[in-house]
């Protein structure tokens, strides 16, 4: 069924009788030509690209809980492209061109948003810092802006450019960055997958691989065995503890990271804005609360709730450039449990297993990644070789000293 | 989270700086024939396991001592502190 106006009118008018379930409920098959473990954004969107760019039948998407219960239905949801290095901002300019035309492209509305993303300055090095990154982003095709205290005054009167330890400098705004509404990427995938054969197979959880003589046959799941010509690995925080079960042990840690929401407000903050000498950074929800969240809590976890200093930190950070939040009161808060990787980038590779390959390590900036981690890794998967733009994800990368290191403070994953 | 520290006392964990899996104090021997596969394990490679975790907090804002803590990452409970000193010491290093 295909979305539109019209369709909206026709079914107010006769009772909203006619909608149907967004994607198919299946039970497996025995086999598949490609099982994709984990039905979060990266996994829907590696099944979804996987069908329409490579004509690909037979594909499933096993997901252990349900569709958008993962970090794609936890995370701030802010989009953007304003990377430093090589190996890095052709990927992430390729995903905001996608994300440009994705709800055309599903049928879709995710409420896609180009609102603006700023990067607060606060000192001479970290201006000169921010330049260097703008000419990156320039030299890529992206988009920057470097704007002055007044231009940012200007847009953003309520901002503290006086604070006393860390005044406001300028800063590196992408007016081409936004927001997105991350349920909505996770239910476009899966229905658009769905419709081009994917089955999205909810509540199946792997629990191993049948691997004989190197090559990965299938896998096992609580609902049973399923044989697969190739077994794609994307389940973001949990990696560690999928591919144990291939006896790998992965250049990440498992890290736990806050998010928040304050009760619903008029809007004030047009756009994204993150503080530049703390942790913090904020956008304003359709829906009126304010979206915001910082540091990592710093210590590996797999609970998906973190602990009360880090909540401090943000708040203080809040204080910090919002003195106006002083009296809004917090309405939720959760955590989710990110695949922190060694450099602070991503993995797309195969794997020392034949037909097993891996995608994760996506840190907490893998929301905005979505649609060309599905679009890369799909391609991994289709012909065997890198993608153009992921080719610096790879395992070797640390062994070979060709690390992807965006902040530079090496192999200390809560640091990236 | 409190650490109860073997000499000092509970301890909030946010005086300590989390260093990571306590495998770190077993640093390779770098004349050994495989030293550069040895170090690129030490240095990339962690198990990340969900369940019990023995890791090293560096007492950063007190003592400045380093601990071995066997934490486990699904609930953050804590089993047992130990001195990172002690614990190298049983494994026969004199430093
Ligand atoms: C608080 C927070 C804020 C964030 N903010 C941003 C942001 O502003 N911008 C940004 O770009 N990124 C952000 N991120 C990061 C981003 O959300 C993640 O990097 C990204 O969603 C990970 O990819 P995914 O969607 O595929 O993961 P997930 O949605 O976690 O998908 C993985 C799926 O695998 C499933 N799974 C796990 N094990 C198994 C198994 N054995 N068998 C079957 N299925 C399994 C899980 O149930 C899960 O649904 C944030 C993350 C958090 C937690």
């Amino acid at each position: 069924m295909r979305y539109s106006g019209l369709r909206v009118i026709k079914e107010a008018l006769t009772g909203h009788k006619g909608w149907k379930p967004a994607w198919r409920e299946v039970a497996p098959k025995r086999a598949y030509d490609y099982v994709i473990i984990g039905g979060g954004g990266h996994g829907l969107a590696t099944a979804y690209y996987l069908a329409r760019n490579y004509g690909a039948k037979n594909i499933a998407v096993l997901e252990k809980g349900w569709v958008g219960g993962g970090n794609v239905g936890r995370n701030t949801t802010i989009i953007r492209s304003n990377y430093l290095l090589d190996g890095n901002e052709p990927f992430y300019e390729h995903s905001l061109k996608l994300w440009e035309g994705l709800e055309q492209d599903l049928n879709y509305n995710a409420m896609i948003s180009q609102r603006g993303i700023l990067n607060l300055v606060h000192s001479d090095a970290q201006r000169d810092a921010f330049t260097r990154r703008g000419n990156a982003m320039i030299l890529n095709g992206a988009d920057a802006d470097l704007m002055t205290t007044e231009a940012i005054q200007t847009r953003y009167p309520f901002l503290n450019v006086n604070n006393a330890r860390f005044p406001i400098k300028g800063g590196l705004a992408q007016h081409r960055g936004g927001t997105v509404r991350h349920d909505a990427v996770a239910w476009g995938y899966a229905r658009a997958a769905d419709s081009l054969g994917v089955d999205i197979i909810q509540n199946c959880e792997v629990t191993g691989f049948r691997i004989e003589a190197g090559k990965c046959l299938g896998v096992e799941t609580n609902q049973g065995y399923i044989r697969a010509n190739k077994v794609a690995s994307c389940v973001a925080g949990s990696s560690s503890r999928l591919m144990s079960k291939a006896d790998m042990r992965l250049p990440i840690e498992s890290h736990v990271l806050q998010a928040f929401v304050s009760e619903g407000l008029k809007p004030i903050l047009p756009g994204v804005i993150t503080f530049g000498a703390g942790h913090f950074y904020c956008s304003q929800s359709d829906k009126g609360g304010l979206v915001f969240g910082g540091d990592l809590d710093g210590y590996n976890s797999y609970a998906q709730r973190g602990n009360l200093p880090v909540v401090e930190d943000v708040c203080e950070g809040a204080m910090a450039i919002f003195p106006m939040l002083g009296r809004v009161r917090l309405l939720r808060m959760w955590g989710g449990i990110m695949d922190m990787s060694m450099d602070g980038s991503p993995i797309i590779d195969r794997t020392h297993v034949e037909s097993l390959y891996f995608n994760g390590g996506w840190c907490y900036g893998g929301f905005k990644a979505t649609p060309a981690s599905g679009w890369c890794y799909a391609h991994l998967l289709a012909t065997d070789t890198p993608h153009e733009y992921a080719k610096e994800y790879r395992f070797d990368r640390f062994e070979k000293g060709r690390m992807i290191d965006e902040k530079g403070v090496g192999n200390n994953p809560q640091l990236h | 989270m409190i650490i109860n520290h073997p000499i000092l006392g509970p301890r909030d964990s946010a005086e300590f700086t989390y260093i990571g899996d306590a495998a770190l104090i077993d640093r390779p021997d770098w004349q050994a024939e495989d030293a550069l596969a040895q170090f690129v394990d030490y240095g990339y490679l962690r198990d990340n396991p969900a369940g019990k975790h023995k890791e090293l907090w560096f007492h950063e804002q007190g003592d400045r001592s380093f601990l071995v803590v066997t934490r486990d990452t699904t609930t953050h409970e804590i089993s047992g502190v130990e001195l990172a000193r002690d614990v190298a010491r049983k494994r026969g290093r004199r430093k």
